[in-house]
């Protein structure tokens, strides 16, 4: 603390009202400084004012080409697919990006809001892409290869045309043509300080009422009785003892005690414990689940189709793969061949 | 304890339990004193998960002559031998309670790493969630991180960025403060219709922890942070996704901020952070960055993706609110609530959950007549300031139906609001802040249904 008289002070002054903090004491030996290079490594944010925005470009057909092969598999192709994750473009207008706000955002009725339709900064697009994307290969993306993904969406979205290449030079273009760039507001009382204004009072004002309050007390919505059981028979979600039990919302018995012929016992009879860890440790359970199909399909639908094929699955792991479970690629994975091998053999040669 | 044959009770086993034959021999063989075949039954419940009410009670019919079998025929635990010390070197739950999970609302999400669990909430008592019960939300899969590994860093506007191991930060004086934590999106199904049975699913995105750590000011202060320029930290984690947020400073200033590794006695759970969380009193969950491993001091909010593109709430004009974040006022009854039956008419104690995000909860008022009238519930203390208050009101239950709703007013003297209220407002819509009154509908049969009321 005696290093830095000047923030000790400020920081006295800050919490002297609350008295809530930690006293400033020396804290002697505790922590070190980060290198350059530390810093660099990590601080990989990028603001609305384009502070930390990295140098580069990327054109928008460029970006086609990095959004087929590492992108579309979740999001579509256009950005339009609903099947993984929200779906990204569609919604705005040419109105909207002249107006910077997206007049389907105050229509009722409109059955999806897209994140086009939302987002107010183009960093935010640029920051997470780089971050986050690809889905199950966080942070691998160059530089450039971000920027050209980020033309190629806003390009969908009809915001830059087929030649505009985006780079630290174009990004305030990009900002200035995004469709719903004024459609945030910080005029609430849910931001704790005051640091976007003077504190506002709540919106909601409700009355503690306590006789014959103004209420019908009708009942204006219930679940249908065919939903009782979306999400499992609620006898089994409640102890079993105490002033009430759940709900049994099990199907008839019939249903209930069939054999389920399908994945979980082929899943069960498989000895799986090390191709689970190596599917978790490759991110294929990122698209592929046991027994349901996700982005891909699910383990079973691949042990039946393919039984006794390890050779061809260990190839098609690596190599990746389109058209034949449907319409969404898989991409190539950098995976170790011994364990593309080993997850092809529990794959292919499960009992069954 | 009631028997069957008592008036006024009106629960009969679930059709599946036991068919007509089978009831009817138990209340025969019961009447005649034989017990093996209650004792099967018992043991046949014991194994599935599903409830023999008819059973339960026959079981007590069975006593007629002599007394409950339950306490005549001494059980196994009373005449033998128990397990010994460390049988498990880190104990769980009795097997009994392998109904008390939590669980994901199906269709809510398409993936299993980039969504949510909820807490059963109808299960739990006190204030405090069991670490292990504690809801999930993940964006990009959970991790189970190295605490030797793991690093803490201070950038921005600071006059020397700095890193701390957990070895470092442990070695920090620490406080420990229970605090609610609520997923922004909690209740959020519900905005414009009801969506789902119970209260797990309804308001479980809600847990709370004693939670052991650091002052995030004392870091602040260490790294000589700029506190004129600096009025805004982000907060990122070491996850996949790298989750970022930006932390209102004024929050942090105030002490409440915590760099947290200690949660409930132990360290943090993977699914809840391992090794370091931050702590954002009153605040929605998506700013308590898991995996916390940077915090950046900077003079304008950054806008991340889940400032930006999620956590915005959609307001009737199509303008959505940005950078709300926090929790208002809120409560929910958990006895008794949806999907759950009451076992026969007569005494209960309603009791629930109430907190709000701006201090602490002052009051708790308590309608069994769908909003019309309302008494104060008692409330359990500690009642402490960002935290669960756990409240309770006798009630009679007559066998009629009503409607049983709870109302929190917090210190700042803001009220609950009702559906009606909140929708005049905020639309429906927000997917975000529903803090809505809940009402539950008690049928005469005894069930109680997830309803919403004008």
């Amino acid at each position: 603390m005696s290093r830095w008289p000047e923030f000790a002070l400020a920081f006295v002054l800050a919490v002297g009202a609350a008295g809530a903090a930690a006293q400033a004491r020396d804290y002697a030996g505790v922590g070190r400084a980060a290198t350059r290079a530390e810093v660099a490594a990590w601080d990989i944010d990028v603001r609305p004012d384009f502070q930390g925005l990295p140098a580069g470009s990327g054109s928008v057909q460029r970006g086609q080409e990095v959004w087929e092969a590492k992108c579309a598999s979740c999001h579509g192709v256009f950005g339009e697919s609903n099947q993984v994750f929200h779906p990204l473009v569609g919604g705005t207008t040419a109105k909207d990006v002249a107006s910077g706000r997206v007049a389907n955002l105050a229509e009722r009725g409109y059955p999806a809001r897209t994140t086009l339709m939302k987002v107010a900064t183009v960093s935010t697009l640029w920051d997470y892409i780089n971050r986050a994307m690809p889905w199950n290969a966080p942070k691998s993306l160059t530089v450039d290869e971000v920027y050209a993904s980020t033309a190629y969406l806003l390009n969908l979205g009809g915001i830059v045309d087929d030649k505009f290449v985006l780079s630290e030079r174009t990004m305030a273009e990009a900002q200035a043509r995004l469709p719903n760039r004024n459609g945030m507001s910080t005029a609430h009382a849910l931001w704790p300080g005051t640091e976007f204004g003077a504190r506002r009072a709540p919106d909601v004002r409700a009355v503690r009422c306590l006789r014959d309050c103004p209420v019908s007390a009708n009942v204006t919505s219930k679940l249908p009785d065919f939903a009782l059981n979306a999400h499992g028979n609620l006898a089994e979600q409640n102890r079993k003892v105490g002033p009430q039990r759940g709900i049994d919302t099990a199907p008839p018995a019939v249903a209930a005690s069939a054999p389920n012929p399908a994945a979980p016992t082929v899943t069960a009879a498989r000895d799986g414990a090390a191709a689970a860890t190596l599917v978790q440790k490759n991110n294929c359970s990122a698209c592929h689940a046991p027994d349901r199909k996700l982005v891909g399909p699910s383990w079973s639908e691949i042990g039946q189709r393919h039984a006794g094929r390890a050779d061809y699955l260990a190839e098609k792991i690596r190599s990746g793969g389109s058209g034949v479970w449907g319409a969404i690629a898989m991409p190539p994975q950098a995976i170790a061949e011994s364990e593309a091998r080993a997850i092809a053999a529990w794959l292919a040669d499960a009992p069954r | 304890m009631t028997t069957a044959s008592s008036p006024g009770r009106l629960v009969k086993a679930p059709e599946n339990f036991l068919d007509a034959q089978g009831v009817a021999q138990v209340r025969a063989e019961a009447r005649q004193g034989r017990r093996d075949f209650i004792r099967g039954a018992f043991a046949a419940a014991a194994a599935g998960a599903a409830l023999p009410l008819a059973a339960q009670a026959q079981a007590t019919a069975g006593a007629g002559a002599a007394g409950d079998p339950a306490i005549l025929d001494l059980p196994e635990h009373t005449r033998g031998l128990g397990q010994p010390v460390v049988t498990d070197g880190y104990g769980k739950p009795s097997r009994h309670e392998a109904n008390v999970q939590r669980r994901p609302s199906p269709g809510l999400t398409q993936t299993a790493q980039a969504s949510v669990s909820f807490a059963p909430l109808q299960s739990l008592f006190g204030i405090v969630t069991p670490s292990g019960l504690h809801f999930e939300r993940h964006h990009q899969g959970w991790w189970d991180i190295d605490p030797t590994k793991h690093r803490f860093m201070i950038n921005g506007l600071v006059k020397t960025p700095m890193v701390f191991t957990m070895d470092d930060l442990m070695r920090l004086p620490a406080v420990s403060r229970f605090h609610f934590i609520e997923c922004g999106a909690n209740t959020g199904m519900e905005w414009g219709n009801v969506a789902v049975p119970t209260a797990q699913y309804t308001h479980g995105m809600l847990s709370c922890s004693e939670f052991t750590g650091v002052p995030l000011i004392a870091l602040l202060e260490r790294a000589g942070a700029d506190f004129k320029r600096g009025r805004f930290v982000l907060a990122e984690g070491a996850d996949g996704s790298s989750m970022t947020r930006t932390i209102p400073m004024s929050l942090i200033t105030s002490g409440e901020v915590l760099v947290a590794y200690g949660q409930n006695g132990e360290m943090l759970r993977p699914e809840n952070g391992y090794p370091l969380r931050l702590v954002v009193p009153g605040v929605q969950g998506v700013s308590w960055v898991k995996y916390l491993r940077r915090c950046e001091v900077g003079d304008q909010p950054w806008a991340t993706k889940d400032e930006s593109v999620h956590y915005v709430d959609l307001m009737p004009d199509g303008m959505h609110r940005q950078y709300s974040s926090i929790q208002e006022c809120k409560s929910v009854i958990t006895t008794p609530s949806g999907g759950q039956r009451l076992l026969d008419r007569g005494f209960y104690s309603i009791t629930g959950l109430a907190w709000s995000g701006r201090g602490k909860v002052r009051g708790v008022d308590v309608s069994v007549d769908g909003g019309r009238n309302w008494r104060p519930a008692r409330l359990q203390t500690p009642v402490l300031a960002k935290c669960l208050t756990r409240f309770s009101a006798d009630w009679q239950w007559d066998g009629k139906p009503c409607i049983v709703q709870s109302r929190a007013v917090d210190e700042t003297g803001y009220v609950q609001p009702s559906y009606a209220q909140l929708r005049a407002v905020r639309g429906t819509r927000s997917i975000y802040h529903n803090n809505a009154i809940q009402s539950w509908l008690v049928r005469e049969n005894g069930e109680v249904a997830n309803v919403q009321v004008a």
